[in-house]
């Protein structure tokens, strides 16, 4: 049993470095999971590691109590097109119990420079094409504005398939800006801030409230120092 | 040559149905001993009937038309069926009314997700026993059952529908905002609900009860500790506590921040927890409105168990396996 009594499910790629940070804040020896990138479960501090898309997953069967992922992640798996608006957004079941502010990113939807070519593309086709890694987010945006689309979900550089021609816009999450710059893509419209978050299995919740409540007590403190500094 | 099912449904071959039907004989012993009688409803009902119901979550996911157009629905619970029986059959019976029943009830699903499409629900109504007698006796008609059924680690979240509304009332929360804010509070989504209330304008303490209140849970003290505003609820709650016999009341687990998906609960609320499984074993509640849409106007309460989850959660008890029993394991050791 790790000292927090709990089982965390800690994103691997962008989130990570922030996460292990927040961790060894809390007092965690969190050597051996900066160093070892192979290993997946960490039983002395009660870590186990996965990609950030994977920890929805594990927190909802139980198999973390608490996990720490994207708010990215979290609306792509949200449930869509349900017929009661007001169940719309339910997803996995899982409790968001935190804020922790760090891995801000934002999701955009971009396109060439110079004139809108999705904004012709839908003028003059009725459509536009719009290439993506989170086809649920975009279909919804599309949906919300009134504007018909046509997803084409790619898994690799989503920057790649306007400058070929292949779409007319994407909608990607966005830290810096860089990327798109380099590629001569800009920002079009912002859909939604992403920070990362913790997130709770229902039972967990419940059944462990005294070490949530504190890990909850504890990391909320750790973000708003994080955020004032 | 693969002949599918579809998904979300199985097939039982007589080895698991042999341990399901150890369990529904168990349960059915409990329910009949406390003077809960048997009965089987139609799988198909009239969609007009079945919406009187106001189901929200457990919506009818499958429609069908008869030789004559009319549209029938697969039923989603035993709940409302056993409310129309009720109204129909037993209209001047003197209450209370004491029903169980073992019938399987069809939700659509997500794909993917390994929801059930056809689930085994196992439960009991108490028609006509307003709280918190009635409450009480439900509880421990829950507890007995599953103690019969071996099951050991279980607790049981007792919360309150009218908790939250009332809080958002006293603090004087516009009309418009509420169905937002108990919609986040839903799905326990606090992020949302804190975001909302500064959406909203407020902040201080009304924000911070509003967010922090329905995150309340554990044993009498957070009874002892619950705000002015909720007193009503938290009295309601306190008096179905003090009914229960020991051996029940320390199972209860106080969760200020309870609610349940399904449109009709009115009071009491409550989930059945173990910690071999990561989702809710059942769960039930009071639903003194929900007769009356059917013409017979009295209070009720109820409860359903997901007997395959039940299974599941018996089994992991019995291996000193399942979810949160799992302690990840150490490099060189098997995962559990």
């Amino acid at each position: 049993m790790s000292a927090t009594g709990l089982t965390i499910a800690v994103p691997r790629g962008a989130l990570f470095k922030g996460t292990v940070d927040l961790l060894a804040g809390l007092g965690m020896d969190t050597e051996e999971l900066r160093e070892n990138d192979r290993k997946l479960l960490f039983a002395e501090i009660g870590v186990i590691t996965m990609r950030p898309s994977d920890v929805p997953t594990y927190v909802e069967a139980g198999a973390a109590d608490v996990g720490i992922t994207g708010k990215d992640v979290l609306l792509e798996q949200a449930r869509h097109g349900s017929d009661d608006p007001a169940h719309r957004e339910s997803g996995r079941e899982v409790y968001e119990l935190l804020d922790l502010g760090y891995g801000r990113c934002t999701m955009v939807l971009a396109s060439r420079e110079g004139p809108d070519p999705a904004v012709e593309a839908l003028r003059r086709l009725g459509v536009m094409r719009v290439a993506t890694k989170y086809p649920r987010i975009a279909a919804r945006h599309l949906e919300e504005t009134g504007r018909q689309a046509e997803i084409v979900e790619v898994k690799g550089s989503v920057e790649l398939a306007p400058l070929t021609g292949m779409v007319e816009a994407i909608v990607d999450l966005t830290a810096t800006g860089t990327t798109l710059k380099e590629n001569n893509l800009v920002v079009r419209e912002e859909l939604v801030v992403c920070t990362a978050r913790l997130i709770a299995n229902p039972v967990s919740h419940k059944l462990k409230a005294g070490p949530i409540d504190e890990l909850v007590e504890r990391l909320r403190g750790l973000a708003t120092a994080g955020a004032a500094a | 040559m693969i002949y599918p099912i579809p998904s979300g449904t199985r097939d039982v071959l007589p080895d698991e149905t042999r341990e399901v039907r150890a369990i529904t004989d168990t349960l059915r012993g409990v329910f009949e001993g406390s003077a809960y009688g048997e009965v089987y409803t139609p799988a198909l009902e009239y969609e007009t009937v079945l919406a009187r119901g106001d189901m929200a979550e457990a919506q009818p996911a499958y429609r069908v038309f008869d030789e004559t157009g009319a549209a029938l629905v697969l039923r989603s619970d035993m709940t409302v069926p056993i409310a129309r029986v009720v109204a129909t059959r037993y209209p001047t019976a003197e209450p209370p009314l004491r029903f169980c029943y073992f019938a399987h009830c069809y939700r659509g699903v997500r794909p993917q997700r390994g929801q059930p499409r056809e689930l085994l629900q196992a439960g009991i109504e108490l028609i006509g026993a307003p709280a918190p007698q009635g409450t009480a006796e439900a509880l421990s008609v829950l507890c007995r059952a599953l103690d019969a059924t071996g099951l050991k680690d279980y607790r049981v979240g007792l919360g309150d529908a009218s908790l939250y509304p009332a809080l958002m009332a006293a603090i004087g929360i516009s009309e418009e905002l509420r169905p937002g804010l108990l919609e986040a509070l839903a799905r326990r989504d606090f992020v949302e609900l804190g975001e909302r209330l500064a959406a909203a304008g407020l902040s201080g303490e009304d924000a911070e009860l509003l967010l922090s209140l329905p995150q309340r849970r554990g044993g009498a003290e957070v009874l002892a500790g619950a705000n002015a505003q909720v007193q009503e609820a938290v009295m309601g709650m306190r008096r179905v506590r003090d009914l229960l016999e020991p051996a029940v009341a320390e199972r209860i687990i106080f969760d200020l921040g309870l609610t349940r998906s399904i449109g009709y609960y009115t009071g009491a609320v409550f989930e059945v927890y173990d910690p071999a499984l990561g989702a809710p074993i059942g769960g039930g509640g009071r639903y003194d409105d929900l007769l009356g849409r059917f013409g017979r106007a009295l209070p009720a309460v109820g409860f359903a168990l997901g007997v395959d989850r039940l299974h599941i959660a018996l089994a992991g008890e019995e291996r000193g396996t399942g979810a949160l029993l799992a302690q990840p394991a150490g490099a060189g050791e098997s995962p559990a």
